[in-house]
C-alpha cells in the first residue's frame, strides 16, 4: 500500500515519517517515531491507554489516523518528565500515592489528567471522577489514581474542595 | 531502621511513569509479524486451508507443518481426571471459536492481517456443546474421546454422617446459584516475541507471562528441544490476574518459527483475541443444601459443583483448578461438622478456562454468604449473629476437607466491620428511603483466603506438575550492593520494592542498594511465579532466608576483619559493628572479592547464597460490607459504600497492600454487576469488544474503605499472609447480599451473577 509523507511534531520535536493512510496515530507514534510509551490496550477506543494530546485535546491515538495528525502538535507521556528524567508534579503524585501497579494504562491516565489540569478553572471531585472514567485501569480499582490526580491538582492550585459526593 | 512495614513508594514506578517501561510489544522492532487465523466455528472438521499466492517473505503455518510437535496435555492423578490434549495447531477438528488454526507471517502486522483475511478456511461445522446443560445432556456430542460424558474431572468428598445431620436438622436451606463466565482482562493483552540468536543457536522468548520458568519447561517439552537453548523473559507485564499463567499454543508456535526460520517473530494479541481466545473463568453452577439447628448452628453441608471449563485443560494447573478448589474450600471460615460434595469440570466448545484472581472462591463465597443470609431469614436470626455463632474461633482448626486453618480473626473482623458499617444507622436510612420508594441494601461477606501455599498443597491435588517452592539467589557485588534473583515473576505487585524492604532489614542496608531481578530464566533460579496470593509469603520468605544467610557470611567476614567473634557482630546502617568498632559493608564486599588473601583462612569464601522456601500455607481473612441502591424501575445498582476489614497478617508495605485490596474489590464489584462473557447457542462469543464486555470505570467503583488487622501467621516466615486475591473474593457476595437486602420488599433473591439490570428487572417482575 502506498505511503504518505507526513510531519508530526511530538513533544516539540519534528518527526518526518511516511505512513500508509490506514496507519493509526498510535502505531505511527510507536513504530515510526519509536515512542513506545503510548500503549495500545484495545484499539477500539474504549480503554484509553493510548490517550495523547493532539493540539491540546485529549484523544484516543488508536482512533486517529496518523495522516489526520499531519502538521499538528502531539504530546505523549515521554514529554512529561524533565529531560533529566525528573518527574513532573502529576507523575510524582502517581508515584507517591501508588497510582499505578502494572503501569500499562498509566501513560493514558497521565495524559488524560494532564489535559484536565490544563483546562481553565478548578477541578472538583465530580469533575475528577467524570473525566477519569474515560479510561480503564484493571489493577488499582481507581482509588489511588483519583488520589494521585487530586493531590496533583492541589499542588498545582487547581483543586476545588466540595462536599464528598 | 525498619524498612519492612513502611509505605515505601515503589522502585518500579519512575520508569513506568516516564513511559519508559518495556512491555513485550515495545521490544518488537525488527521482528516479523505473526497473525493467527482463528476458528469461526465452535465445532467442526477442518476440510482445507487454502492460501492465495503469498508475497515474498510471507509464511503460512498449519497443523500439517508441525510434525513432531507435542500437544498441551497437563496431568492430574486424582479426582477421575481425564487427560485431554490441545494441539498447538489442529489438523482435524476445531473446538472453540477463536482457536488458532493457522499462523500467517509477514513483514508487518497490517500485511499479515491482509493475508490472513484472504485465506480460505474450509470447515464443516458440527453440533457444538456450549453450556453446562449441553455438556451433561445424554447423547450430547463428546469433545474428547478420553472424557466420556464431557466430564474431565469428577471429584467427591463424602462424610458418612452427613445424611444423619440432615435427618436431625431443624431447618434445611436449599438453593442453586450460578456464576457467569468472565475474562480476567489484563490491560495488556498477551504478547510474545521469539528471537533466534545466530551466535549461540538459542531462542529468547519475551512474553507477557506470569510463570516464565514454567513456560520455558512447557515449550521445550512440546518442541522436543533442549530447555537450555530457550530463554524466557517476562519483561514489564501489563497485568495477569491468573490469565497469563497458562501455556497457550501461540507461544510454542512463535518459538517453533524462530527455530525453523532462524529469525525474530512477534505476536501482539488484539483485544478481540484476548476476549474470545485467551482464557475464561468462573462459569459455574452450584446446588447447595445446608442443615441448621434452631439456634442457627450449621450442622452439615451438601454441594454439587459444576464448572464449564471449555474446550481444553489449561497447563499446568489443569481444568480441575476451579471445581477442585470449590470442593476443598467450600466450608470457608465456618465450623462445619460434616460435608458431602461433588465437583465436576465439563468440557464444552468454548474458550478454555484458566485461573482468575480468587479462582473458585468468589463463587464459593457467593454461595456460602447467600446461604448465611438465607438461613438467617429462615431461622429469624440476625445475619451477623448467625455468622458469629458459626465462625471458627479456635485455632488451629482442621476443616472437614482436611485443611488446617491457622490463627485468624474471623469473628473480630466481622465485628469490626459490623461496627464500622453502623448497621442500626443504615437500617434507619433504609427504612426512610423505602418510604420514598428508594431501595437501599446492605450486604456482608465473611471469608478466608487460602494463601501462600507451597508444594504440599499442590501435591495434594494430585497435579502432574507440582508448583510451590520459590528459590532466591542473593549476592553482594564487589561494590557492596546486593542482587536478589527470584524465580517468582511479579507483574504489578511491586515485589521489587517489598522484597528489597525485607532484605534491607536483614542486611542493615538501605533498600536503594538492593536490586531485585526477576522475569528472566537466564538470570534467575528456577521458580514458579506470582499467582495464588503467594508473592509476599513465599518469595518474601525465601528472600528473608537468603538475606539471613548472606548476613551470616557478612558477619563472619566482619568478625575476621574486626578481630571479633561472629556472634558479637551486628549489621546496621550499611556497616558491620562489633561494639564501637565498625567496617562498612562496601569495604567487606571489596575485600572479599578483591583482597581475598586477607580472608584466606575462610576457605572458598564468597558473598553469594541461595535459599528455598516452601511453606504449607496460611489463611488470611476479611469481611466486606457493601451498601447499594437499586433502582427498581431500571434494575440499575449503584454501590454507595464499600468497606473492607482485611487481615492479611503482617503488612510488609501497606501502600502496596491497600492497592491490592482496591484492585481486587473493583474486579469483584464488576463480577457482581457488569462483566460476563456471553455465547450464542451456536458457540459464537457475543462479547468480543470492550463495548460488550464491561470492565468497570472510575464511575462505577466507589470509595473503598480499608481497615487492616494484623494477625501474624505462625505458618509463614515473614508473618505476612497473602492478600492479592481477597478483594475479588468477597465483593461479589457482599454486593449480591446487598441487592437481595435492598429488594427484600419484592422477595427478590440474587442467585445469579452478574446481577445485570435485565436480570434484576426480571427478578422483580417475576416476584411481583
Amino acid at each position: 500500500m502506498s505511503k504518505t509523507p507526513i510531519r508530526l511534531t511530538v513533544n516539540g520535536l519534528p518527526h518526518e515519517v511516511a505512513v500508509e493512510p490506514r496507519r493509526t496515530l498510535a502505531d505511527a507514534l510507536r513504530d515510526d517515531c519509536g515512542l513506545t510509551g503510548t500503549h495500545l490496550g484495545c484499539e477500539h477506543g474504549v480503554c484509553g491507554a493510548c490517550t495523547v494530546l493532539l493540539d491540546g485535546e485529549a484523544v484516543r491515538a488508536c482512533l486517529h489516523f496518523a495522516v489526520q495528525a499531519d502538521s499538528r502538535a502531539i504530546r505523549t507521556v515521554e514529554g512529561l518528565a524533565a529531560p533529566d528524567g525528573t518527574l513532573n508534579p502529576l507523575q510524582r503524585a502517581f508515584w507517591e500515592n501508588h497510582g499505578l501497579q502494572c503501569g500499562f494504562c498509566t501513560p493514558g491516565f497521565l495524559m488524560l489528567a494532564t489535559w484536565m489540569l490544563e483546562q481553565p478553572g478548578p477541578v472538583d471531585e465530580a469533575r475528577l471522577r467524570h473525566v477519569l472514567s474515560s479510561n480503564l485501569c484493571r489493577c488499582t480499582g481507581y482509588q489511588n489514581i483519583l488520589t494521585a490526580v487530586r493531590a496533583a491538582a492541589q499542588e498545582l492550585g487547581k483543586w476545588a474542595e466540595t462536599a464528598p459526593a | 531502621m525498619n524498612w519492612t512495614g513502611r509505605r515505601l513508594p515503589r522502585t518500579e514506578d519512575p520508569a513506568l511513569l516516564r513511559g519508559e517501561g518495556a512491555f513485550t510489544a515495545d521490544l518488537a522492532a525488527g521482528a516479523r509479524a505473526v497473525r493467527f487465523l482463528r476458528s469461526p466455528f465452535a465445532a467442526g472438521r477442518i476440510l482445507s486451508i487454502t492460501a492465495p499466492d503469498l508475497p515474498p517473505g510471507a509464511l503460512l503455518v498449519t497443523g500439517a507443518d508441525l510434525e513432531g510437535v507435542g500437544t498441551i496435555r497437563p496431568e492430574l492423578f486424582r479426582f477421575n481426571y481425564r487427560a485431554i490434549a490441545q494441539p498447538v495447531l489442529p489438523r482435524e477438528r476445531v473446538h472453540f471459536v477463536g482457536q488458532p488454526v493457522a499462523a500467517v507471517v509477514a513483514a508487518t502486522p497490517e500485511e499479515a492481517e491482509d493475508i490472513a483475511e484472504a485465506i480460505l478456511l474450509e470447515i464443516e461445522p458440527e453440533e457444538p456443546v456450549v453450556t453446562i446443560d449441553d455438556a451433561l445432556r445424554p447423547g450430547a456430542p463428546i469433545l474428547h474421546a478420553e472424557a466420556p460424558g464431557n466430564t474431565v474431572v469428577d471429584g467427591t468428598i463424602r462424610h458418612p454422617d452427613c445424611q444423619a445431620a440432615f435427618a436431625r436438622a431443624d431447618r434445611i436451606v436449599e438453593f442453586s446459584l450460578r456464576s457467569g463466565r468472565q475474562n480476567a482482562t489484563p490491560m495488556e493483552a498477551r504478547a510474545g516475541l521469539a528471537a533466534y540468536d545466530r551466535a549461540t543457536g538459542r531462542i529468547r522468548l519475551t512474553a507477557s507471562c506470569q510463570m516464565p520458568h514454567m513456560l520455558r519447561t512447557g515449550i521445550a517439552t512440546l518442541l522436543g528441544m533442549a530447555e537450555a537453548d530457550l530463554q524466557v523473559v517476562a519483561p514489564d507485564v501489563g497485568g495477569g490476574f491468573g490469565q497469563k499463567m497458562a501455556l497457550f499454543p501461540e507461544y510454542p508456535l512463535l518459538v517453533w518459527l524462530a527455530r525453523r526460520h532462524r529469525g525474530s517473530f512477534c505476536w501482539i494479541e488484539d483485544r478481540n483475541e484476548n476476549l474470545i481466545a485467551s482464557a475464561h473463568s468462573r462459569e459455574q453452577r452450584h446446588h447447595l443444601r445446608a442443615a441448621f439447628a434452631a439456634d442457627g448452628t450449621l450442622l452439615g453441608l451438601e454441594a454439587d459443583i459444576l464448572a464449564n471449563t471449555g474446550a481444553f485443560s489449561c497447563y499446568p494447573t489443569t481444568c480441575g483448578v476451579e471445581p477442585l478448589m470449590a470442593l476443598a474450600e467450600y466450608p470457608g471460615p465456618y465450623r462445619l461438622p460434616t460435608y458431602a460434595a461433588r465437583a465436576r469440570a465439563l468440557a464444552t466448545h468454548t474458550c478454555p478456562a484458566a485461573p482468575y484472581r480468587g479462582v473458585s472462591r468468589p463463587v464459593v463465597t457467593f454461595g456460602l454468604e447467600r446461604l448465611m443470609d438465607r438461613a438467617a431469614a429462615a431461622l429469624g436470626i440476625d445475619p451477623v449473629e448467625l455468622r458469629r455463632r458459626n465462625l471458627v474461633t479456635e485455632f488451629p482448626h482442621v476443616t472437614p476437607t482436611g485443611l488446617t486453618l491457622d490463627q485468624a480473626s474471623y469473628v473480630e473482623a466481622l465485628d469490626r466491620a459490623a461496627e464500622a458499617a453502623d448497621i442500626p444507622g443504615f437500617r434507619a436510612r433504609q427504612a426512610a428511603a423505602r418510604r420514598d420508594g428508594r431501595y437501599l441494601g446492605l450486604g456482608l461477606a465473611v471469608f478466608n483466603e487460602r494463601t501462600g501455599y507451597g508444594t504440599p498443597a499442590f501435591a495434594a491435588r494430585g497435579m502432574g506438575i507440582v508448583p510451590g517452592y520459590e528459590v532466591v539467589d542473593i549476592a553482594m557485588t564487589p561494590a557492596g550492593d546486593v542482587e536478589v534473583r527470584i524465580g517468582a515473576s511479579p507483574h504489578g505487585q511491586g515485589l521489587r520494592t517489598t522484597l528489597a524492604q525485607l532484605a534491607a532489614d536483614r542486611l542493615g542496608l538501605d533498600p536503594s542498594r538492593i536490586r531485585v531481578i526477576h522475569g528472566d530464566t537466564d538470570r534467575t533460579p528456577y521458580g514458579w511465579g506470582s499467582f495464588a496470593s503467594r508473592g509476599a509469603v513465599i518469595a518474601g520468605g525465601a528472600t528473608q532466608l537468603a538475606a539471613d544467610k548472606l548476613a551470616t557470611r557478612l558477619r563472619r567476614a566482619a568478625a575476621r576483619l574486626l578481630q571479633a567473634e561472629p556472634e558479637a557482630v551486628t549489621l546496621r546502617d550499611g556497616a558491620a559493628w562489633a561494639g564501637e568498632a565498625s567496617i562498612p559493608l562496601t569495604e567487606i564486599a571489596r575485600r572479599v572479592h578483591q583482597r581475598s588473601e586477607q580472608l584466606s583462612d575462610l576457605d572458598g569464601f564468597n558473598l553469594a547464597e541461595t535459599a528455598q522456601y516452601d511453606p504449607g500455607g496460611t489463611f488470611s481473612n476479611a469481611c466486606h460490607v457493601a451498601e447499594v441502591e437499586v433502582d427498581a424501575e431500571t434494575g440499575h445498582v449503584r454501590v454507595l459504600r464499600f468497606l473492607v476489614v482485611e487481615d492479611a497478617g503482617r503488612l510488609l508495605n501497606p501502600l502496596i497492600a491497600d492497592g491490592q485490596v482496591h484492585g481486587g474489590v473493583a474486579q469483584g464489584i464488576a463480577n457482581a454487576l457488569l462483566e460476563e462473557v456471553l455465547y450464542a447457542a451456536d458457540g459464537n462469543p457475543l462479547t468480543g469488544s470492550l463495548a460488550d464486555y464491561l470492565p468497570p470505570s472510575a464511575a462505577e467503583i466507589p470509595l473503598i474503605e480499608i481497615i487492616h488487622m494484623e494477625t501474624e501467621s505462625p505458618e509463614t516466615l515473614t508473618g505476612a499472609k497473602g492478600l492479592g486475591e481477597g478483594g475479588a473474593i468477597g465483593a461479589p457476595a457482599a454486593i449480591a447480599n446487598a441487592i437481595s437486602d435492598a429488594l427484600a420488599p419484592f422477595g427478590v433473591d440474587i442467585a445469579e451473577l452478574p446481577a445485570t439490570p435485565a436480570r434484576i428487572r426480571a427478578l422483580i417482575r417475576n416476584a411481583r
